[in-house]
């Protein structure tokens, strides 16, 4: 390499694939340059105005990112309007320090506080602190009072990166994300791949210097500042990624996949009614899945009847004559609700959540039942459980769902009860799947990967072991899929493992016909099932 | 439960019930729901040496309450009485949503 200027590589682990090559743009602390302090009276407004214009971003931030964000976001809101939080930091302004180093060295004693902490929850609340410092930092020193805007196919660099952080990005103009540290299976991750956004987590140290980068969610790699050869293989690669992409494209056009000559359906997941209009979208078989909880997301209240109505007639006619299945709402474990979900479980993966808690808050179940019930009359309507355990379970929700379609008939209104099915991701489900009286089976792979394993899908630390073709969670596939076959009742599978081509041909000689997968990953999914089909690789 | 009242300071204690002890959710709420009085609130883990001004969630968070131990509350002020009462009575139903 010339000039010593040799571009270094780094490697990581794949959060979502795809290519980026432009500006590296790190979004942690050390960025931004210095600022010029003021006067005591001017440091002192300067920092009133930061903490007002972060008060006010934060809570448009919650507004729209609703769920767990929205908490993180509120406790960053309420240390904002701590006056003796604040007053400490004036009062060192008033000793003469700048804003931002008075801001700063306050809040990081805060947070080394919580470092400290023996309290693995305190802990983990130091990177909220962090966010917050950072965010105020940044405006104190004029580089972050409009959502940072990511040059056109720009790399995001950061130690790790909460979704809220994410989600104010403006993706529209492509760029990756390089994290050093981060998981695979953490949210930031799953809206990376459901946005097509490529990311490599767990990259390690990496030297603020470097302009340039390349990223290659596929080979997982970061290149920063890289010769002209490295760029020409880059493109290279990036460009036979982008043929083999054009040619599933291309398969997607054509109808139905098919493996050793049965039909395999392909479906789509949706987490909101916007997903659909992904590009690949309309060659999907249908919706194996819509989750409801974007509805509880970024309101002060929960759903009315009449808003979740209109969201399920508008999926139910894009879909026409396809089938769309939707699954009632899946809040609590990883996935809090204000006012819906219980407070402080020791451990909430085994807690209420799910169909339990639907259960245990009938007046909340009701409106959502309420609204299937008339959509149902719409389309091609089924209706699943999420985090089933036993058949009573079923049969419960089941009584409730047929009371409320009586009740809303009894006043003329048009309703039907849809096909009802459950997930089968907790383990006793699928062992005992048999006593289900279900009309169909959806696979949730990732809770029971992590409910087989024993492995927190969110702990990085366990990333090797978290494996969803360990024998015993194909064993579990491979008996629903045999009971359905043997019953007559449709047995798809709708977790991350449907969109990954690694664990195809496993899928398929478990027994699985269904996949429901996200749109992006839709035309890949099909080549693969045609390449296997004829013989070849998983690509 | 409301232990004496000495003019216009109230004092209180309350068992905290909730699983993880003082973390953001529950901290977030008492905050909130002590700032609504006008009166000086401040609380304690029984026996610690410091009272601790209820309307600071830093503070409230830093306090690090466990799970199962016993917080007193005290406040002055004119509406002293009814702070006492309102911030018992929310520890003691284990900070319902839509509290605070």
């Amino acid at each position: 390499m010339q000039g010593g200027a040799a571009g270094s590589a780094y490697r990581g682990r794949t959060a979502s694939i795809g290519f980026a090559h432009g500006p590296l743009v790190r979004v942690d602390a050390g960025a931004g340059g210095e600022r010029v302090a003021g006067t005591l009276v001017e440091e002192a407004l300067a920092l009133r105005k930061a903490i007002d214009l972060a008060s006010g971003q934060i809570a448009d931030l919650a507004a729209s990112a609703g769920g767990e964000a929205a908490q993180i976001l509120e406790f960053q809101v309420a240390l904002l309007e701590d006056e003796d939080l604040i007053e400490q930091i004036f009062a060192s302004i008033g000793e003469g320090r700048p804003a931002d180093v008075a801001w700063r060295s306050t809040l990081d004693e805060q947070i080394a506080e919580y470092n400290s902490a023996a309290d693995e929850y305190l802990q983990a609340r130091s990177s909220d602190l962090a966010d917050l410092r950072d965010r105020v930092v940044h405006i104190l020193r004029g580089d972050a009072g409009e959502p940072l805007k990511i040059p056109s196919g720009g790399v995001v660099c950061a130690d790790d990166l909460p979704p809220s952080r994410f989600l104010e990005i403006d993706w529209s103009g492509g760029g990756g994300l390089a994290l050093l540290h981060g998981s695979p299976t953490s949210h930031v991750a799953m809206l990376a791949r459901a946005r097509g956004i490529p990311m490599v987590v767990q990259l390690g140290a990496i030297p603020h210097a470097g302009a340039t980068a390349l990223l290659d969610g596929e080979g997982a790699t970061l290149e920063l500042d890289p010769s002209a050869e490295q760029v020409r293989i880059f493109e290279k690669r990036r460009e036979s990624h982008r043929k083999s992409r054009a040619s599933a494209r291309a398969i997607l056009r054509r109808p139905t996949a098919s493996w050793r000559g049965e039909h395999i359906k392909l479906l789509i997941n949706i987490q909101r009614v916007d997903d659909l209009e992904h590009a690949d979208a309309q060659y999907a078989d249908g919706i194996g899945l819509m989750r409801t909880e974007f509805l509880l997301a970024g309101h002060s209240e929960l759903p009315d009847e009449e808003t979740q109505f209109q969201a399920y007639d508008a999926v139910l006619r894009w879909a026409g004559q396809r089938p769309v299945t939707i699954r009632t709402f899946d809040a609590g474990g990883d996935k809090p609700v204000p006012g819906f979900t219980f407070d402080g479980e020791p451990n909430p993966f085994l807690g209420v959540r799910g169909l339990r808690l639907c259960l245990a808050r009938p007046e909340i179940f009701t409106v959502q039942l309420r609204a299937l019930a008339r959509a149902a009359v719409r389309g091609n309507l089924k209706v699943m459980f999420p985090m089933v355990t036993q058949a009573d379970e079923l049969e419960a929700g089941r009584k409730l769902f047929a009371d409320i379609v009586q009740r809303l008939q009894a006043d003329s209104i048009a309703a039907m009860l849809p096909e009802l099915g459950i997930m089968v991701e907790v383990p006793a489900a699928a062992l005992a799947v048999s006593s289900f009286k279900a009309s169909f089976f959806s696979i949730g792979s990732n809770d029971l990967a992590q409910y087989v394993l024993a492995c927190d899908r969110s702990n990085g630390a366990l990333a090797p072991l978290m494996d969803p073709l360990h024998p015993a969670v194909l064993e579990l596939i491979a008996r629903t899929a045999e009971h359905g076959r043997r019953a007559g009742v449709s047995v798809s599978l709708c977790g991350d493992m449907a969109g990954d081509p690694r664990c195809l041909p496993a899928l398929l000689n478990c027994g699985l016909r269904e996949l429901s997968v996200n749109a992006s990953a839709l035309a890949q999914i099909k080549q693969t099932i045609d390449r296997l089909s004829s013989g070849g690789g998983v690509g | 439960m409301l232990d004496r009242a000495d003019g216009q300071n109230f004092t209180g204690n309350v068992r905290l019930v909730h699983a993880v002890g003082m973390h953001a959710r529950p901290a977030v709420k008492l905050t909130k729901l002590a700032k609504k009085f006008q009166a000086q609130i401040s609380v304690r883990v029984a026996g610690a040496p410091e009272w601790i001004n209820a309307k600071s969630v830093a503070k409230i968070m830093a306090m690090r309450a466990a799970h199962g131990s016993t917080i007193e509350i005290k406040a002055s002020g004119s509406d002293a009485e009814a702070a006492v009462a309102a911030l018992v009575d929310l520890v003691a139903s284990d900070f319902p949503d839509g509290a605070g």
